[in-house]
């Protein structure tokens, strides 16, 4: 699969093997004992990137011939396929050559959980033993999600992100977004909540939140706010600064930050996780929708 | 070493947490606030730099901090030893500096928030912040989130006017950028998988000369050189930071280009401390001399003043990497001085370079080098402030870039390693020749009219970014046994 | 050879393959696709190595697996981006590649 999506002529037929390539990746994780990022690789990986790549190469069709023009010759290709090949060997080897017993964190992360009060082992690295990263990275989203935005031009700032799609009410599209939305709403919160203690967690459920509205917004049945709404900057930020606030108070209440006390420390998790779901989920879905494309309200 | 939280620790949590508690908060209240964020986080900031600086140099050791209270290898650490202290203090420095200079050039709107001035200051504190964590991070994994986090900052700042030339020029930067990034996270995944952590004290007393730890170090060292534009995969950055507006040039060129660097010192000393000894330290040597060559004459032909100053910068960061080479045996010390010299001097020498070019740019309304006759005469501060930047630049004394060369060169003599020596010696002729080209016609001919005069304060700013770089050339000897704290026992911490 | 080497060994190809992709394709989203694709093979290291360190009850090492998730996230925000900065460029210039200047 992953052999079509760079050889494939066309762009077209090239993401479309990638989300392929990401589905059957998805399976790879669960074979390799790993739910929780196969679930995060099927709908981050495969899934929303996916749809930002689909939507992009729609956007670039037109161009499709006079670029294929650019192509390196045929000596070049074959000179890079062997540099290529060299650097896949050598990474093979190294990976082979990996120490036995594979030095490993697992001990630990089992011998410190009941302190998090978590069953999910996964969700204790992600949001007790190595929370700053976490916490970095919704700031990176953020910031990913700013930079988007900048492109605008001056004129159109502050305006709704994406074209408008129109609602045609007997269209299919709408009657699956009316039926998949809601459902898709409750397998995320289901998603959430069970990621304390089984597969899944804040960012699954976030993604999948973004892609039901997506879906909706494609069907027409609802538009992204614009950019300079003060409630929407609100939903973005809360995420992060829940996280960093509470990391802070870590500081009297148990000693460090980002320290939770050790009975309530679910409970606090909890608190951080849902802000950031929902932070996050706005923010994945603008970052599909792109920088503002249409002037704002007066 | 100490194993725990060392006290004032905490200051390192507050160098990450006031910027990006800047950077939220502009996004929630908007661009008419922006600025105003920035303005109060900037001396805070400061002075939490300082008092970083304060508490390595009261204790002699590393300040520690264990997020969350878990100990590596569960947990992730912060730690600031004199290195890390004295880069945080620039930092703070030119982004103080660089933040005064840019009030007149994006200004808060009078009516509704406008996408430069959200954009500039909340990516200005994003920068800042990015910066921080990548100078205290103690965890592998955490810095390559740093890394992407300076990446997504800095790059928007390069596209800011729109243009589809600066739009090229950032797309190009946050390619190279991935690439970086990409090769840097298999070396890490590559370590963890061998060693069983990613806390760079814990790895240096698990790593052992094998064929992992060489392959993850050359990956994670082929991927920072790429970020830090070291020949040959500099082609991004003259267009990006000569593309850049001027305070945006001054950040990336003096702060930015430093982080990888910056990171490879981590690497090389830290986290596999016998590393310099290997001839792969000769390969770094080499790219270096390399992009002080080709830096320079490149930068002798350009016809605009920015791309000239970026093409120097190119060449400067190439002096940065002569300190591999010559970091073992009794010079080391000398070595390291020097090195680390040369990032801070040119740090602030840069930046008072990209804004004097902003301030002439703006000034003129072109920046051409060939219509710049007579315009020191115009505008004498700003092309005071450029010419002794260029003076760093060029390694004459008084200035940081001289000490800086000067510990260089005597290290690479003492180490019977002349070439480089020669290399530093012809760069700092070519420098020369490129500021000829510019400050001759300047300072000769007529005086052309002026669009409009520069802001005093504006010009004071970058005048007095450019002495600072002249008064690292007085630095006193404990200056040098400051940058020594935490340094793993290999070298003596004398000059 | 176990399992986990062999997906260990995917994971190098698809390095490679990614690579390949990157450096011959001038359009811009094949190279983003082809980074995508170095990016999911250096996961799957990951992966490899968090299913070699299976102990204490878990089916691998959870801490890799925690910086997978991570990675992705990180991942798609730069995929966001730089679609963003082409379809940008695309619009103002009608261009897809990078052409060298020099």
């Amino acid at each position: 699969m992953a052999v079509w999506t760079i050889t494939s002529r066309g762009t077209l037929p090239a993401v479309v093997g990638f989300v392929a390539y990401g589905l059957l990746l998805a399976l790879v994780w669960v074979r390799l004992a790993a739910p929780d990022v196969a679930l995060t690789e099927a709908a981050i990986g495969s899934g929303i990137t996916g749809g930002l790549l689909l939507g992009a190469s729609a956007r670039l069709r037109a161009t499709e011939a006079p670029a294929t023009g650019e192509t390196p010759g045929m000596t070049l290709r074959v000179a890079t396929a062997a540099l290529c090949a060299l650097v896949a060997a050598g990474l093979a080897a190294i990976v082979v050559l990996l120490p036995e017993p594979a030095p490993t964190l697992a001990p630990q992360v089992a011998a410190n959980m009941a302190a998090t009060g978590l069953g999910n082992p996964v969700t204790a690295v992600l949001m007790a033993y190595r929370a700053i990263d976490t916490l970095l990275e919704t700031v990176v989203l953020l910031l990913a999600l700013l930079g988007t935005w900048s492109l605008a031009p001056d004129r159109i700032w502050g305006g709704f992100p994406g074209v408008r799609h129109d609602a045609d009410p007997h269209g299919l599209l709408t009657f699956i977004a009316q039926f998949l939305a809601p459902v898709g709403i409750l397998v995320g919160i289901h998603i959430f909540w069970v990621g304390s203690v089984a597969p899944g967690g804040e960012f699954q459920a976030a993604t999948i939140l973004a892609a039901m509205w997506i879906l909706a917004a494609m069907a027409g049945l609802v538009d992204a706010p614009p950019v300079s709404r003060r409630r929407l900057r609100i939903l973005l930020v809360a995420g992060p600064a829940v996280f960093f606030a509470i990391g802070l108070a870590g500081l009297a209440m148990a000693g460090a930050f980002l320290a939770y006390p050790a009975p309530y420390a679910k409970l606090i998790i909890l608190m951080i996780e849902i802000p950031v779901t929902l932070s996050i989920a706005a923010t994945l879905a603008l970052l599909v929708a792109g920088p503002p494309q249409r002037a704002p309200p007066r | 070493m100490p194993n725990s939280a060392t006290a004032g620790g905490f200051l390192l949590v507050l160098a990450i947490v006031l910027p990006v508690a800047g950077v939220l908060l502009s996004v929630a209240l908007g661009g008419r606030q922006a600025e105003r964020i920035a303005l109060i986080m900037m001396p805070a900031g400061l002075a939490v730099a300082v008092a970083i600086a304060a508490g390595v140099w009261r204790s002699h050791s590393v300040l520690q901090y264990f997020v969350g209270g878990w100990d590596p290898p569960l947990g992730i650490a912060f730690r600031a030893d004199g290195l890390s202290s004295v880069m945080i203090v620039t930092a703070a420095l030119l982004i103080c500096g660089i933040g005064l200079f840019a009030r007149t050039q994006f200004p808060t709107p009078r009516g509704a928030e406008t996408r430069t001035s959200l954009v500039f200051w909340t990516l200005l504190l994003a920068v800042w912040g990015a910066l921080n964590a990548v100078f205290i991070g103690g965890d592998l994994f955490n810095l390559y989130v740093a890394l992407e986090l300076l990446a997504f900052a800095a790059v928007p700042l390069v596209c800011l006017d729109g243009r589809a030339e600066t739009l090229a020029a950032a797309l190009r930067y946050l390619l190279f950028a991935l690439l970086g990034s990409i090769l840097y996270l298999l070396g890490t995944v590559l370590l963890y998988g061998a060693y069983g952590t990613l806390d760079i004290v814990l790895l240096s007393s698990r790593i052992r000369a094998e064929p992992v730890a060489w392959a993850s170090v050359s990956l994670m060292t082929a991927g920072l050189l790429a970020k830090a534009a070291l020949y040959p995969l500099h082609l991004w950055l003259p267009p990006a930071h000569a593309g850049a507006p001027a305070p945006a040039s001054a950040i990336l060129s003096g702060l930015v280009i430093k982080a990888p660097f910056f990171l490879v010192v981590r690497l090389w000393f830290d986290v596999m401390p016998r590393l310099p000894e290997h001839v792969a330290a000769q390969v770094l040597g080499a790219l270096g001399a390399a992009a002080i060559i080709f830096g320079s004459v490149v930068a002798l032909r350009q016809a605009r003043l920015k791309l000239l100053i970026a093409y120097s910068t190119v060449a400067q960061i190439g002096y940065l990497f002569l300190m591999f080479p010559l970091a073992t045996g009794p010079w080391a010390a000398d070595a390291f001085s020097g090195g680390i010299m040369q990032a801070l001097s040119h740090a602030f020498a840069k930046a008072a370079m990209f804004l004097s070019a902003g301030l002439i740019a703006e000034s003129l309304g072109h920046d051409r080098i060939a219509g710049l006759s007579g315009a020191a005469r115009a505008l004498p501060v700003t092309f005071l402030a450029l010419g002794l930047g260029g003076l760093s630049l060029m390694g004459l004394p008084p200035s940081g870039g001289f000490a800086a060369k000067w510990l260089l060169m005597k290290a690479s003599i003492e180490a019977g390693q002349w070439v480089w020596a020669v290399v530093m010696a012809a760069g700092g002729l070519l420098a020369g020749g490129y500021l000829y080209r510019v400050l001759a016609p300047a300072l000769s001919g007529e005086s052309p009219q002026l669009k409009k005069a520069p802001a005093r304060s504006r010009e004071s700013v970058a005048l007095a970014l450019a002495l600072v770089a002249l008064l690292l050339a007085f630095a006193p000897p404990s200056f040098f046994t400051f940058l020594q704290i935490g340094r793993p026992a290999a070298g003596v911490a004398l000059q | 050879m176990s399992s986990a080497t062999l997906y260990g060994l995917c994971g190098a190809v698809l390095v490679g393959l990614g690579l390949f992709g990157l450096i011959v394709h001038p359009q811009l989203l094949r190279k983003i696709l082809a980074f995508n694709l170095i990016g999911s093979g250096v996961f799957l290291v990951f992966g490899v190595v968090a299913r070699r360190g299976a102990a204490a009850g878990f089916g691998g090492d959870p801490v890799p697996q925690a910086l997978v998730i991570t990675g992705l996230v990180v991942a798609f925000a730069a995929t966001a981006l730089v679609v963003a900065l082409l379809l940008r460029l695309f619009e103002q210039t009608g261009q897809v590649t990078l052409r060298s200047d020099g």
